[in-house]
């Protein structure tokens, strides 16, 4: 009896330990898992620390060893060799071998995504090695191998067919359930080989309303809670059990021009334009965080890109209506500007997924009419930008456009601004001095020549403007205090879940 | 039982008239919305930092898209024939696998809701309609008013904020255990009762008027016996049906409450599936939809029949 007793006491105390070994780490985000598919949602799985990727990156945007230990680049540039992480193992036990991984880049490289954009010639499989041959020398491939499309997942995470029927990949977390669109539970991965992570289990749900996140952290029931709106930002911050963590990520809210319209042909048109917008105010006011009007394309913690040189893009509506003036409009009686007969009218597309897009329409719109330009406003899908730069039909496009697709803004640097443009960036601009430039900086690895091409690459959109920024984007997170080791990832690679642990 | 046939029979019919008609219909509204189809698939499938008119193409090929739009409906056509709903364009599941998993969930919340606004609604009414012009009525007619107003996003938002973050008392969102039903039900169904109480209030008020009513309280049975045998079976044909109308109004509220509370529901997925223009999804959820109306319907009648044998002898 007394050994029962004795038992039962020991089991007891043992139980809040075993609570809290148990206790489950809850993350909401706004983005749906809508597939398993790594080229379609694959960004839950490599966030949640399910599935890696070759390589990871720093804040800085550094490619840093992932699933590849290390990595070597041939004389030419042309042979890039991964070598595979040593005792690295999928969930089902598995070894992580080269071949597994050649089927995954092939699959990515076949999907819509980043990796059919690098000049990549053939994959090889050697022994715990992946050989990548190039057509030419590309120096941001390492980054490119980190975008979520190239996640490495087990053989028998396919089906017969080739579907992904279970994301069985080599991170420190296992997938326990999945519940498309919005649930995901995972687990510690006994398979993992480094240190096992603090926290046991995390469970991540996608609501796609900023006011039920808002209302998820301001009751304690997650712990993590990703983009907040500016309004509920306000009063997370003054929650004493919440820290609010805002850092500025390299997705700028840009508004793309049709530079092929005679109307904004001239630069000098398309600075009138820039002018004429007052990116304080609408900082301040509708994004609440007036650091984050931009003054160019870049944010200055983007070190490597933001030049501090660079004359700002201010706000100047005298100078706007001089330099429209000297192209040779005059104003109407209804102070709409008129040349040759031809009003100043615009559309500008743009859509509601990101809620503060339309409310800027609304701002640029009033800014705008104070020139004289007349600017209406059409709100519908975001493909209707792609779809209008293809037919033409596109005036003005505004957007938030993602820099770091691929940790290195190259990347979408060279998808927007090579010649002839790109679907979310310069419309019916092109520049021989700018194409020279981006095929420069993505053969180069001398750290002073790429400075001076990047240099020189904010300097030409700076003057030439085929796009304009507009505002800096923040990445925002909730977190509760229970947490501690808190990071948060400006590039979205990861919650680095595994990094935290439970405060008491 | 011939009666009870012959309405099942009436009802089958109009199930695969319901099934052509909204499957024709959901498939031309779809190809009739603007924009390209393709991009907006693309869109769904690889989220806007991707979608490219490259990815739109590989969509175009891969589907099929740019085929005749008559060839595409005879081959959903065909295959509803054979009992096949088809895949997603923007998951690639099976649709018959993803309706069956948010149509449980949606029920789960209608009925849960239903079954709260009955005590709230109906219940309250018959008391208001025995009593015509009493403070309860008044106070009802107020209260409902307000209610019906309130559009349910905002009466959702309302509770999360003083349940959920004031009180800490139920979890704002999410679902898997039982208490996350609590918040979405009660919206739902606060919605449902105040419209249900004032229907209740009529047709009580209707039966307390009619002369069985008066001859029944001059025999002398007491007001309990009254209620209970005269009124509450004569009152409950209008509100059993109206009930029945409720149940199928919920999917317009379910849709805005499901995205509020993080709820995996069908009202979710049909708006998730308009934007993306994932065609076999809103055929797919617009099919079950009205396949339920009319089994609803076909229930509500056997129900109506039951408390009122007249209405089928005549």
């Amino acid at each position: 009896m007394l050994r029962l007793l004795v038992t039962l006491l020991l089991a007891l105390a043992a139980l809040p330990a075993a609570i809290a070994e148990e206790r489950t780490l809850r993350v909401v985000s706004p983005w749906e898992i809508t597939s398993l598919e790594p080229s379609r949602a694959g960004y839950v799985f490599t966030r949640m620390e399910v599935a890696e990727t070759l390589t990871g990156a720093d804040d800085g945007g550094l490619a840093t060893p992932a699933l590849a230990a290390s990595w070597t680049v041939s004389d030419d540039g042309l042979v890039w060799r991964f070598r595979l992480r040593e005792g690295a193992r999928f969930h089902d036990g598995t070894a992580v071998t080269a071949e597994a991984v050649v089927a995954a880049l092939e699959r990515a490289r076949a999907a819509p995504g980043v990796l059919g954009n690098a000049p990549i010639a053939s994959f090889a499989a050697l022994p715990g090695t992946v050989e990548i041959r190039l057509t030419r020398p590309f120096v941001a491939l390492a980054a490119f191998l980190a975008h979520f499309s190239t996640q490495v997942l087990a053989p028998s995470a396919y089906d017969a067919e080739g579907r992904v029927r279970a994301v069985i990949g080599s991170g420190p977390y296992r997938v326990v359930t999945v519940e498309p669109p919005q649930r995901l539970e995972v687990a510690r991965a006994e398979t993992w080989e480094g240190p096992p992570p603090a926290i046991g289990r995390a469970s991540l749900l996608a609501a796609g309303r900023g006011e039920t996140r808002a209302a998820l952290a301001e009751s304690g029931q997650a712990d993590l809670v990703y983009t907040l709106d500016p309004a509920s930002l306000e009063r997370l911050k003054r929650n004493p059990r919440i820290t609010v963590i805002a850092r500025p990520i390299p997705r700028t809210i840009t508004l793309k021009l049709n530079a092929a319209d005679p109307r904004l042909a001239d630069p000098r048109a398309r600075a009138a334009l820039s002018a004429a917008i007052d990116r304080q105010g609408i900082a301040r006011a509708i994004l609440r965080a007036p650091e984050m009007a931009a003054t160019q394309l870049f944010p200055p913690t983007l070190a490597e890109w933001h030049v501090p040189g660079l004359a700002p893009l201010a706000h100047a509506p005298e100078h706007a209506e001089a330099l429209l003036a000297e192209l040779g409009w005059r104003k109407g009686p209804d102070g709409i500007l008129v040349r040759e007969g031809r009003a100043f009218r615009l559309t500008l597309r743009t859509f509601p997924d990101r809620p503060e897009l339309p409310v800027i329409a609304a701002a640029l719109q009033d800014q705008w009419r104070r020139i004289g330009v007349a600017l209406e406003v059409s709100i519908g899908n975001a493909s209707e930008i792609p779809a209008g730069h293809r037919d033409g039909t596109l005036e003005v496009g505004l957007l938030a456009r993602n820099f770091s697709l691929v940790p290195d803004p190259i990347g979408t640097m060279l998808q927007d601004f090579s010649p002839g443009g790109g679907d979310w960036g310069a419309m019916g601009w092109s520049s021989e001095a700018m194409a020279r430039a981006l095929a420069a900086l993505s053969a180069t690895t001398d750290a002073a020549e790429r400075a001076r091409l990047r240099g020189e690459i904010a300097a030409i959109l700076q003057a030439e403007l085929p796009i304009l920024p507009i505002a800096w984007y923040q990445h925002t997170l909730a977190a509760s205090k229970r947490l501690a080791g808190v990071t948060l990832d400006p590039l979205e690679l990861s919650y680095r879940i595994a990094a935290m642990r439970w405060a008491e | 039982m011939r009666r009870v046939a012959a309405a099942a029979a009436r009802r089958g019919g109009q199930a695969v008239l319901v099934a052509v008609t909204v499957g024709a219909l959901s498939f031309l509204l779809v190809h009739l919305l603007p924009g390209d189809i393709a991009l907006r698939i693309a869109a769904g499938r690889y989220g806007y930092d991707l979608v490219s008119v490259q990815a739109a193409e590989a969509v175009r090929a891969e589907l099929g898209l740019d085929r005749p739009v008559l060839v595409q409906f005879a081959e959903w056509l065909w295959r509803l024939g054979r009992l096949e709903l088809g895949v997603s364009l923007v998951t690639g599941e099976r649709v018959a696998a993803e309706i069956a998993r948010q149509l449980g969930a949606t029920l789960t919340l209608s009925f849960a809701a239903l079954a709260l606004s009955i005590p709230i609604g109906p219940a309250l009414g018959v008391l208001m309609g025995l009593r015509p012009g009493g403070v309860l009525d008044r106070a009802g007619l107020a209260v409902a008013s307000a209610l019906r107003a309130v559009p349910s996003f905002v009466l959702g938002v309302a509770l999360i904020i003083l349940v959920s973050v004031e009180l800490g008392a139920l979890p704002a969102a999410g679902h898997g255990e039982v208490e996350n039903i609590v918040l979405p039900a009660v919206t739902l169904a606060l919605g449902l009762a105040a419209v249900s109480s004032r229907v209740a209030r009529e047709a009580m008020a209707e039966v307390r008027a009619a002369p069985f009513f008066a001859f029944a309280e001059t025999k002398g049975l007491t007001r309990r016996a009254v209620l209970w045998r005269h009124g509450l079976r004569n009152a409950a044909v209008p509100i059993v049906a109206f009930l029945g109308v409720q149940l199928v109004s919920l999917v317009e509220g379910v849709v805005v409450v499901e995205s509020l509370f993080a709820w995996p529901g069908i009202g979710h997925a049909l708006v998730h599936a308009v934007i993306a223009r994932d065609v076999p999804m809103v055929q797919g959820t617009a099919l079950v939809l009205g396949l339920i109306f009319v089994l609803l319907n076909a229930a509500v009648d056997l129900a109506c029949l039951a408390l009122d044998p007249r209405a089928g002898r005549r």
